[in-house]
């Protein structure tokens, strides 16, 4: 750890008013990043990562954040929005999933990263396009001024999705949040475009994190993972140490469910039963509990009183398991 | 095996079968639950099913006020003001609820009713007909494609493009000797039809490529069960929106279509006849002109405001059209 | 873009000769006979068959249309002998009951119904998408909301209805203005405005109050798209994210809403015309039909049509040129 982290976040919690009631979206969440490192977070759809993202990028409507999320030791939440704008984009930015629908379809690639680089450097639109060029060549698009004037949809995927990113790095960010950027892409694609971010973050010491589903991507791109479950974190390591030894019953599900090439034929397909919880009528204490294995046999009081947050149960291990002590058993 | 007409309840990612106090699950309980829930909805519904009961129990009314559509009373009116009712407010009195029409008396309560019967017996059957022309001709375009869909096209592509007021008042005035009424719904339908067609030939293309038609078909389905068990019950939603959205249009038409001449032809009353026969004592008698157009304006209101809700309620993603 | 360009207009060319059949064929049936109006009233029964024979109305009714839409092109003579009018390109027909050919009845009055509809379609523009634009920005406000169940009200008023209250308050009532009578630009422009302004608010309310909905739904439907997102999430001032990234997609269905009203305003105007006596097409269409003009109400259908035609494809161009992927096709 040198030095100040470049994104820190402590019990951030994002909810919404809708007509049905209050949904929370996202419960006591923290999590740090590094300058030139990779944090991973996973979870299932509603799991509230890509609300968490969200929130530190300050771009949610209506809802209510609490917490803290601080950028190079400025704090993002609360922070009036005039100020927040000269963050997005220039500072952090943000890679999204599906590039053919965050792009705009009316101006050209080139334009749009103009654009950006305009908003925070000024300067002449000759030398905006130029830098446009410029980074799309750096994430590897083939004759950059020819498709730099070419709409969003004449791309395919993949160079859709590389256009995306060099429209993140366009003004130079510390930091980039790719949300689910690969989940739209083959995997052949997938694994050029996670190469890119690799070498890119490289390159530059970026700090990266990574929103997936897909705990392959994790494997290959992550330093660090943050599992979440249900709006609140449920345990975080070491991304070898996670796929290794992880504490959590949640996690510990997760990767049993992976089917292994190394399995029996004809070995039945492991799942965790149950469905993911209703975040508007959220479960009481742990949110895992009503599909855990371990509390099913255990049936411990603690698991459904106060939402447990994440401890330390190894070094740079924190897991939110309350009968963590039983499971190492 | 019909998709959800709706998304889960707005902010609750978790399944809705899991909370057992939300929401209804069945799409349609869900829209009716969102239905009620719309003032605006219910105020719009409350006065449709006011009209109708008026229109439906015209004959009952008035009996009871005791006066016809038709009855001319000339003791109700003074002439020597040029035929202006005698009285306030357009010649109100026990005997005539609402007053009267100036130069021939007659009671605008009882002509308010049964112009009633006419403009929503126009409206609900060239809305009835159009729904059937413009789904079965909308259903076939966009199911089975190629030279069919192309013809059916054209048609409507031309039948779009002709001026249809214009041509309407033109066929109007030119025949003269068939039903009024039965001529209106013929006239207002044939130009109509194309708008819902184009809707529902755009909805079957996207729901033809479904997984689940597709589906149906590697099974052997034929054709038309696909069409009845797969295809039209995702339609309903659309129809029922578009045919409350359309009606107020069709309302406004007739009474226009009259109000110029060539619609319902007097001794008939209808509201657009009415009003045209008001225009000249709007300043003298404004009663008769308000009370017709009031009608007219409330129930195209109703409408209007019944549709909106309907289609937030069965569409909220709102692909508008 | 050319073979498109071509395409629409043969197929233009087209529905035009079909609508032109059509209309013919309606109107050969009408029972007005254009031989006794030639004649005139004093004509005997021998003499007024002589004239049908001369004018060829005793030909089968393909042969009267293909002479019809030659005479379009090439000029008709109608009649022979002394009696015999020239009606030259292009020939729509020509009317007996006013001596003059159907065109130029036609071009006299169509300043006065372009004035009428031009002039309400620029006051629907600005009210409606004003209204509706703002409806959007402050979705669900007390705002909002009046201004919708307002929209609705207006939309549901009889044509009629909104004249006769508007000449009552700001004619007799208010004395605001004088009672609208036509004269025309090139003679005073202050009196043209004067006069037009109660025809003007009369026929914009109601398009003003469904453009005002259109447009809101659009730019709400529009400012919830990823791409709008992507552009805060590049920094941009809240203004440009809405004015250029949002407004742009959504006022592209009230560009081709306009074309297609423009197009049908010939149709939409007639009541109007008849109701301020203003003398433009629609009320010599309405004038027409009070005297069985049939050559006139047929020529004005066609160039009714003609509008709604031409419209049709000229909205088609305009959304390829503001929609780039539209231009696939």
């Amino acid at each position: 750890m040198t030095g100040q982290p470049l994104l820190a976040v402590h019990d951030l919690s994002v909810h919404f008013a809708t007509a049905e009631g209050t949904v929370h979206a996202v419960k006591g969440v923290d999590f740090t990043v590094e300058a030139g490192r990779t944090l991973g977070i996973v979870g299932e759809s509603g799991s509230g990562k890509s609300v968490t993202s969200l929130a530190v990028m300050g771009l949610h409507r209506g809802a209510t954040v609490t917490g803290s999320a601080k950028l190079h030791g400025r704090e993002l939440i609360g922070a009036p929005e005039e100020e927040i704008r000269r963050l997005r984009g220039r500072t952090m930015a943000m890679v999204f999933q599906d590039a053919l629908t965050a792009l705009h379809p009316y101006f050209t690639i080139g334009d749009q990263i103009a654009e950006a680089y305009r908003e925070h450097h000024g300067g002449s639109r000759k030398r905006a396009r130029a830098r446009a060029v410029d980074v799309l060549g750096d994430v590897g698009i083939p004759e950059p001024a020819r498709r730099a004037d070419e709409y969003p949809h004449q791309f395919s995927g993949g160079m859709r999705q590389r256009a995306m990113i060099a429209l993140a790095l366009s003004c130079e960010p510390d930091l980039i949040i790719a949300d689910e950027p690969t989940t739209a892409l083959d995997v052949t694609v997938q694994a050029q475009v996670l190469e890119l971010l690799m070498k890119l973050q490289q390159d530059r010491g970026l700090g990266i994190v990574m929103i997936t589903h897909d705990l392959g991507v994790i494997a290959r791109v992550a330093d660090e993972v943050l599992v979440m479950y249900g709006g609140s974190a449920a345990e975080q390591a070491p991304a070898d140490t996670l796929f290794a030894a992880p504490r959590h019953p949640y996690t510990r599900g997760l990767l049993d469910s992976l089917p292994r090439l190394d399995a029996a034929d004809g070995a039945a397909l492991r799942s965790i039963p149950g469905t993911p919880p209703s975040l508007l009528t959220p479960p009481a204490g742990c949110a895992f509990h009503p599909r855990c294995p371990v509390y099913a046999a255990a049936g411990d009081p603690r698991c459904t009183g106060d939402r447990p947050a994440l401890r330390q149960v190894a070094d740079g291990h924190r897991s939110a398991c309350v009968l963590d002590e039983v499971t190492t058993a | 095996m019909t998709t959800p007409l709706t998304s889960a309840p707005a902010g609750g990612a978790g399944a809705a079968e899991d909370t057992a106090t939300a929401a209804p699950a069945s799409p349609w309980a869900l829209a009716l639950h969102r239905l009620r829930r719309q003032k605006a909805a219910v105020v719009g519904l409350a006065i449709i099913v006011f009209f109708v009961l008026i229109a439906v129990l015209a004959p009952v009314l008035t009996a009871i006020s005791g006066k016809g559509p038709d009855q001319i009373d000339k003791k109700a009116v003074d002439p020597y003001l040029g035929g202006l009712p005698r009285g306030s407010l357009g010649g109100i009195s026990p005997d005539h609820w609402l007053g009267v029409e100036p130069l021939l008396g007659r009671d605008v309560f009882a002509r308010l009713v049964y112009g009633a019967q006419i403009s929503l017996l126009v409206a609900f059957s060239a809305a009835l007909l159009i729904t059937v022309i413009g789904t079965v001709l909308g259903i076939t375009a966009g199911y089975f494609g190629g030279r069919v869909d192309a013809v059916i096209s054209r048609f409507m592509d031309v039948m779009m493009s002709f001026p249809s007021l214009i041509f309407m008042i033109a066929l109007l005035s030119v025949a003269r000797n068939v039903n009024r009424v039965v001529l209106l719904i013929g006239v207002l339908s044939v130009f109509s039809w194309p708008y819902i067609a184009r809707v529902i030939r755009g909805q079957t293309l996207s729901l033809r490529h479904r997984e689940y038609v597709e589906a149906a078909r590697a099974c052997g389905t034929g054709n038309r069960r696909i069409l009845l068990t797969e295809i039209l019950p995702n339609l309903t939603g659309t129809i029922i929106v578009y045919v409350t959205l359309a009606i107020p249009g069709l309302i406004g038409a007739e009474a226009a279509l009259t109000f110029l001449g060539v619609g319902i032809r007097p001794p008939t009353p209808s509201w657009g006849q009415m009003i045209s026969d008001s225009v000249l004592y709007y300043k003298v008698d404004p009663m008769f002109f308000i009370l017709p157009s009031a009608c007219l304006f409330l129930v195209v209101l109703a409408f209007t405001l019944l549709g909106d809700a309907l289609r937030d309620a069965l569409d909220p993603k709102g692909s508008r059209t | 873009m050319i073979g498109f360009l071509a395409r629409r207009l043969a197929a233009m060319a087209v529905t035009l000769l079909v609508i032109c059949a059509l209309t013919f064929a309606v109107f050969y049936l009408l029972p007005t006979d254009p031989a006794a109006q030639f004649c005139g009233k004093d004509c005997s029964a021998d003499r007024i068959e002589l004239v049908r024979q001369q004018l060829g109305l005793n030909d089968p009714l393909i042969v009267q249309f293909g002479r019809y839409v030659a005479g379009i092109f090439a000029g008709q003579t109608l009649g022979t002998g002394p009696y015999a009018v020239r009606c030259d390109f292009p020939c729509f027909g020509y009317s007996f009951q006013s001596a003059q050919p159907v065109w130029t009845l036609m071009m006299d009055r169509l300043p006065t119904s372009a004035s009428l509809a031009l002039g309400a379609a620029v006051l629907w523009l600005v009210l409606g998408l004003g209204v509706g634009v703002l409806s959007a920005l402050r979705r669900g406000s007390w705002l909002d909301r009046t201004l919708m169940v307002g929209t609705i009200g207006i939309a549901a008023l009889p044509v009629y209805f909104t004249a006769m209250i508007l000449l009552y308050l700001v004619v007799t009532v208010g004395g605001l203005l004088p009672y609208p009578r036509y004269i025309a630009f090139t003679e005073d422009p202050g009196s043209w405005i004067a006069n037009l302004i109660l025809p003007w608010t009369t026929l914009a309310l109601m398009y003003a109050a469904m453009y005002a909905r259109m447009t809101r739904n659009s730019v709400i439907e529009t400012m919830a798209e990823p791409y709008v997102r992507t552009a805060r999430a590049k920094g941009l001032p809240e203004r440009r994210v809405v004015g250029k990234h949002g407004l742009r997609p959504a006022l592209t269905p009230v560009a081709t809403m306009l074309g297609m009203d423009l197009g049908g305003l010939l149709a939409g105007a007639l009541i109007t015309e008849s109701l301020f006596s203003l003398p433009g097409v629609g009320k010599l269409f309405a004038d027409s039909l009070n005297k069985a003009d049939q050559p006139v109400i047929m020529g004005i259908t066609l160039l009714a049509s003609f509008f709604i035609v031409s419209s049709n494809l000229v909205v088609d161009l305009v959304y390829a040129w503001i929609d780039p992927r539209a231009r696939l096709a």
